[in-house]
């Protein structure tokens, strides 16, 4: 069984752990305020928030999601809020939804929810509301109607409104303000209650904590039944194969506090993630920001705020995609995974011997990632992350890129130089961060460094693309990183000039 | 005065399709498609589906009681497939089963024996195959063949611009009831409930009174649910007629995107002349528009394409020549602009073209040609009350056109790897179904014993507002409060005969409807108020709910008023009729007078291009548009701004892929991107022009919904502004849309001649050369 709070109610459910949230809210529960768009997390239509007991039991952390990849298994112990859950019973709006009407945000309307639930998630996070955090707040929800004009001034308003809101018992003000109603503030002392009750031996034996009861496995002994299919955040495995997860057990590993967290640097400069670390968990770490100064701007081309708050970084590498872009970005910082498994040995190898063809790992059906292991740059080295699409933002690379550089004197030590979307596999081009090494830096050696590199990849037309358009900008990418790295000693006309 | 859906949308209290309640006994249907584009259907093997757990009943062409026919225009389209299948997606047959998930898993086990067919998805090629859906049409005034002997300069190319998906979030469906007399009630996601319930009879061979179609709202339309939203319509109501059943049908995604036409992809040749002060002398175009499969609205959306084919230019010699071309892809339809958006890159392009040539800016062309009053159309009807000036003038003059200007070249002399573009945008739209009978409507307005107000017309909500502008209409007329009025469900019982909403007209057809029908009530009532409280009728007036006798405070308001009345046995009721004065045209001879009036506008639109990446952002697009006497500026601005954002979508990032096979590539919103919230203009200005507005627009305000998805035509061109700043005296082919892939590539071209052929992944794209069909 899985329970957990769906707005202001108790819900306690026997539907499959690996079923999407949006249908048990929509069909199961009726309450049809809750869209249907995409089912790929692409829209926002279905947005939802999903709040987390924090560590010390008193307060609830809330984050904007996608139902659609909402495994439902994912929202045990937690409190969903659907609009409905925020509506006010008086009939009068919210301010977030009255300024969505005030500005005329909402014109078909069948988007209009999401961008709701979103703004709501911006108004209950602790993040400072700025323009851009607002905009942020929004980035994963799409609308054909307006322009999005209309919403942006909503934002505005609101992020003025925000402005008084305090730093502390900043839920009370809320619910006085009426951005949420006053059940919000017993929701952190309900999850507390739920979550003892969980925990009690007795419901453990009975399954009712869900360790063990056969739908679905979600504690720290699940190895025992390893051949389940492992569900992180769901937002590949939901897309792919919605139907088949609901026939079949799963093991969650989303929630699992040991597959979470951010190690600081270790003794041999290592940092070590958790399989479970979430991508916005990545952008919300100051350690990771001090280490990678502009991983704000890599990560705002890395999908939505929704979905950065539901995929994991091990989620991405498992899933193979030859674009993946947070494997991209590790494969050029040596990244190590280690595998567990209940009846072999843990083992580690390096992230670019984990893909052997397209959709084919170096990896037996019962092991799991448990943590990522890798060198953040230290002073003096270069690290840099790139990535083009059809559409900037929310969308999928035509090709991305990382590169990592140890450079002295304008002659360059070492190099890894990764790329995504130029062949079946996201590649580590080990040829090309060879004939760099011992080179200076100069016009010369990036021409003949990308003939080295157009010859260790083969793309494919498709849609997102035609191998030859692929190949110039693998071509550009690897120089925007020089570019960026070496403005003194690199003119971008210059480099660009010949072919 | 806001909109009055949105306070209902914020709160997710609307209901659209999927959110009704769902009845008892209920079957859910999901379609089984061809998997390929061309090929004779020899054999449908359905046991094993039938045999599969849930499953009710599955429907095949066999079934169909009456006719197995939906062509709306010309009689080609087949609700079922039959005997040969003509695109990827056709619906073949249909599966009933108690629930979605075991109808949809049902569709894995039919198996369809097809032999294949050749198949064309180019336009060209069809037209050289004489693939036509109907006889090409020509448009011409004076002699361009003569004319080019006058011109100092003349310039020819090729125009391509690609199709466009419509992407309403909510998908296409319907909700077919049976009723008691065996005959059935829809609820379609349409924008055309007479279509759907005249083609349900016909398919299930019953009269049109055994049909009733109800619709409450749609989650977006933009033309895509005018026919192409009838499929499902008919197909819930041939299940519910056989199986005396509720029968719900809602496409997924993907399924959405794979079956349903789209805008239609056009490929054009041109030829301009100009004299020697940049005037245009002549003008011809051949349009080759990619018509799909079949008919739907095609040779409708060709015929605007012609009617806009010199946007807001006066060109003297014009011959345009447009041919429709049947190829094996799902049937395109209606998108906002509905062909004028082809028709009109193609101008801009030949402007373009001779602009470069000539190294002149492109401004200098258009302001030069720009209509003046009773300046003629190529129809011959004369542009009247025409603002095509008024609009560059005060756009140029209010954003500072010529700083804009020094900005870019600043900008660009000062910068390396960005580079600014910056374009011109005007429009001229004309308003009305260019089907002159099409232009009629009907409202029937019931006033209440309590003086509450129920009003029923043919227009379909769909975002656009057309039911806060109908309340407006009938609370302004009566003379009372808008909360009194309530706009009713779109039912074919109520309001019979209708025409789809689109065209943009349907703000005025069904607005004039009412605003006839409560003048009609709110006059039987003063006459009633005359005799019944002894006034004199001249003078007499409701205001604020207030009756007023010679501007004095009468003994009765408007809820005693509409309470005597019915006691007096008053009828509070009244339908009316309207039908668009003055418009005409003759297809024989292509000229006429088709439009109850024009809408003007002009946008400046900034890009800045990373001449690195290839990747571009819009930096402000400002707009003055010509809105008349806007009764809703709040509702209006956002048409243009959405309108406007819609279009650079299609200009810039909606790529429709299709292999030659006929399969589309980019079919999910994670291969096909519309606009998101970062990819919209960082600055879009809307500057409401002072206009006086027409008479046979409703209450001067004029029609908004299509002419601004043409002002993200300024997009393109301010894009391929910014290329040329990077490599100065380069020609990119025109083609939209402008990609970053299309970008890089003309901003690094391949050093071999084979990597030109890059962008026919695209399989309906076409070979860079002036084609010899004209």
């Amino acid at each position: 069984m899985l329970h957990f709070y769906l707005n202001d109610h108790r819900i306690s459910t026997a539907e499959p752990a690996g079923s999407a949230l949006l249908d048990f809210i929509r069909y199961q529960q009726h309450l049809k305020g809750t869209k249907i768009g995409c089912r790929e997390g692409d829209c926002g239509a279905c947005t939802v928030l999903v709040g987390e007991l924090s560590a010390d039991g008193q307060t609830v952390r809330y984050q904007s999601m996608t139902s659609c990849l909402t495994p439902l298994g994912n929202a045990h112990g937690k409190h969903i809020v659907t609009v409905e859950g925020i509506n006010a019973a008086s009939g009068q709006l919210t301010p977030v939804q009255q300024a969505i009407v005030q500005e005329g945000g909402s014109q078909c309307g069948f988007c209009t929810v999401g961008f709701v639930m979103s703004l709501t998630g911006h108004s209950l996070s602790n993040k400072p509301a700025t323009p851009e955090t607002g905009l942020a707040a929004i980035d994963g929800n799409i609308c054909r109607c307006t322009g999005y004009k209309s919403l942006e001034r909503a934002t505005a308003v609101l992020t003025g409104q925000l402005q008084e809101r305090p730093a502390t018992e900043a839920l009370n003000w809320l619910a006085e303000q009426q951005f949420v109603p006053a059940y919000f503030t017993e929701m952190a002392g309900r999850l507390a209650a739920l979550q003892a009750e969980l925990h009690e031996p007795a419901m453990h034996a009975t399954g009712i904590g869900g360790l063990t009861n056969g739908s679905f496995v979600n504690g720290p002994n699940g190895f025992a039944s390893a051949a389940r299919q492992v569900l992180g955040g769901g937002t590949d495995l939901l897309v792919q194969r919605l139907e088949q997860l609901r026939e079949i057990p799963v093991r969650l590993v989303f929630d699992l506090a040991e597959l979470r967290g951010i190690s600081p640097v270790d003794a041999e400069g290592y940092v070590t993630l958790g399989a479970a670390t979430t991508a916005e968990q990545l952008r919300a770490s100051q350690m990771m920001n001090e280490l990678f100064p502009r991983l704000p701007e890599y990560l705002k081309l890395v999908s939505s705020t929704p979905i950065r708050n539901m995929g994991t970084v091990a989620g991405n590498f498992i899933n193979a995609s030859p674009i993946g872009d947070l494997t991209i970005f590790f494969l050029a910082l040596d990244t190590e995974v280690t595998l567990a498994a209940p009846t072999s040995d843990t083992r580690t190898l390096p992230l670019h011997e984990l893909y052997l063809g397209y959709k084919q790992l170096a990896k037996e059906l019962e092991e799991q990632v448990v943590s990522i292991r890798f060198r953040p740059p230290r002073p003096g080295e270069f690290f840099h992350f790139e990535k083009v699409s059809k559409r900037t933002h929310l969308d999928i690379a035509s090709v991305n890129s990382a590169a990592w550089l140890q450079a002295k004197d304008g002659i360059i030590q070492s190099a890894r130089i990764s790329a995504g979307g130029v062949g079946p596999v996201p590649l580590r081009l080990h040829r090309t961060a060879a004939f760099l090494e011992g080179r200076e830096v100069s016009i010369e050696t990036l021409q003949a460094a990308n003939h080295v590199a157009q010859q260790e990849i083969h793309p494919i037309s498709d849609a997102r693309g035609s191998a030859e358009y692929k190949r110039l900008l693998l071509r550009q990418l690897l120089f925007a990183h020089f570019l960026q790295f070496f403005p003194e000693q690199l003119a971008m006309r210059e480099l660009l000039a010949v072919n | 005065m806001n909109h009055l859906d949105p306070v209902r949308h914020v709160r997710g209290e609307s209901s659209y399709l999927d959110d009704i309640p769902v009845q008892q006994g209920t079957l859910y249907a999901a379609v089984f498609e061809a998997a390929v584009a061309h090929g004779r259907l020899r054999g449908l093997d359905l046991a094993a589906a039938r045999a599969a757990p849930g499953v009710v009943r599955i429907l095949t062409a066999h079934d169909v009681p009456g006719e197995n026919q939906i062509g709306g225009i010309v009689p080609d389209e087949p609700v079922l497939a039959e005997g040969t299948v003509h695109f990827r997606g056709q619906p073949i047959a249909l599966v009933l089963a108690h629930t979605e998930r075991q109808a949809q898993a049902a569709l894995h086990l039919i198996k369809a024996d097809i032999e294949p067919l050749p198949i064309i998805t180019d336009p060209r090629v069809a037209a050289a195959h004489n693939e036509l859906i109907v006889p090409p049409r020509t448009f011409r005034i004076g002699d361009s063949r003569t004319a080019w002997a006058d011109c100092t300069h003349v310039f020819e190319g090729v125009a391509e611009s690609g199709g466009q998906e419509h992407l309403y979030i909510e998908t296409q469906g319907a909700y077919a009831f049976p009723t008691e007399m065996g005959g059935v009630r829809i609820v379609s996601s349409t924008q055309g409930p007479t279509a759907v319930q005249r083609h349900t009879a016909h398919v299930l061979g019953i009269g049109m009174h055994q049909v009733e179609v109800d619709v409450t709202r749609l989650g977006g339309g933009f033309g895509g649910k005018e026919d192409q939203a009838t499929p499902w319509g008919v197909l819930a109501a041939l299940g519910a007629f056989l199986t005396r059943r509720p029968v719900k049908l809602v496409l997924d995604r993907m399924a959405d995107m794979r079956m349903t036409g789209k805008r239609h992809p056009y490929s054009s040749d041109f030829r301009i002349g100009l004299d020697a002060d940049l005037k245009i002398v002549a003008y011809e175009v051949t349009f080759y528009q990619n018509a799909g499969a079949a008919a739907d609205l095609s040779p409708a959306v060709l015929e605007r394409t012609l009617f806009h084919c010199t946007n807001s230019y006066f060109i003297p010699n014009v011959t345009a020549t447009a041919y429709s071309c049947r190829t094996n892809l799902p049937p395109n339809t209606a998108f906002r602009g509905f062909g004028g958006p082809q028709g009109m890159f193609v101008i801009e392009s030949a402007i373009a073209k001779a602009a470069e040539e000539l190294g002149v800016p492109a401004s200098e062309i258009q302001r030069r040609n720009l209509l003046r009053e009773n300046d003629l159309l190529p129809y011959r009807q004369p542009a009247e009350m025409c603002h095509a000036e008024q609009a560059w003038d005060t756009a140029a003059d209010l954003y500072n056109l010529p700083r804009l200007r020094e900005e870019v070249a600043e900008f660009n002399q000062q910068n390396e790897r960005l580079k600014k573009g910056l374009s011109v945008m005007p429009i001229c739209f004309g308003i009305s179904f260019t089907k002159t009978p099409m232009n009629q409507s009907r409202a029937l307005v019931h006033i209440y014993t309590d003086g509450t107000v129920g009003v029923s017309t043919g227009a379909v909500e769909m975002g656009q507002g057309v039911n806060t502008k109908i309340a407006q209409v009938a609370a302004q007329t009566l003379g009372i409060s808008i909360n009194r009025v309530k706009v009713e469900s779109t039912n074919t019982t109520r309001v019979a005969n209708t025409s789809p909403s689109a065209a943009s007209a349907t703000a005025d057809l069904n607005g004039k409807a009412t605003e006839m029908a409560c003048q009609a009530l709110r006059e039987r009532l003063l006459r009633h108020a005359s005799t019944e409280y002894t006034l004199n009728y001249e003078g007499l007036e409701i205001r604020n709910e207030q009756v007023l006798a010679a501007g004095a405070p009468a003994e009765t308001t408007w809820e005693k008023l509409v309470s005597s009345a019915y006691w007096r046995r008053v009828s509070l009721t009244e339908n009316a009729h309207y039908a668009t004065p003055d418009i005409h045209f003759d297809a024989t001879i292509e000229q006429g007078y088709p439009f109850a009036y024009h809408v003007y506008g002009t946008a400046l639109t900034v890009v800045t291009v990373d001449c690195l990446r290839g990747t571009y952002e819009l930096d402000a697009v400002h707009i003055a548009h010509d809105f008349g006497q806007s009764m809703n500026p709040a509702v209006d601005r956002g048409q243009i701004e959405g309108g406007a954002v819609q279009g650079i979508g299609w200009m810039t990032m909606e790529e429709l892929i299709y292999n030659e096979e006929g399969r589309l590539l980019s079919n999910s919103l994670n291969s096909y991107k519309i606009p998101d919230l970062y990819a919209a203009p960082k600055v879009l200005d809307v500057h409401f022009l002072d206009t006086p507005g027409h008479p046979r627009a409703i209450f001067r305000s004029k029609a908004v919904g299509e002419p601004p998805l043409m002002y993200g035509i300024g997009a393109y061109f301010a894009i391929r502004d910014a290329v040329r700043a990077f490599r100065p005296g380069h020609q990119p082919t025109f083609s939209a849309p402008f990609t970053p892939e299309k970008v890089l590539l003309n901003l690094y071209p391949p050093v071999s001649a084979r990597s030109a052929a890059a962008w026919s992944s695209v399989s309906t794209s076409i070979p860079a050369t002036t084609s010899a069909a004209s």
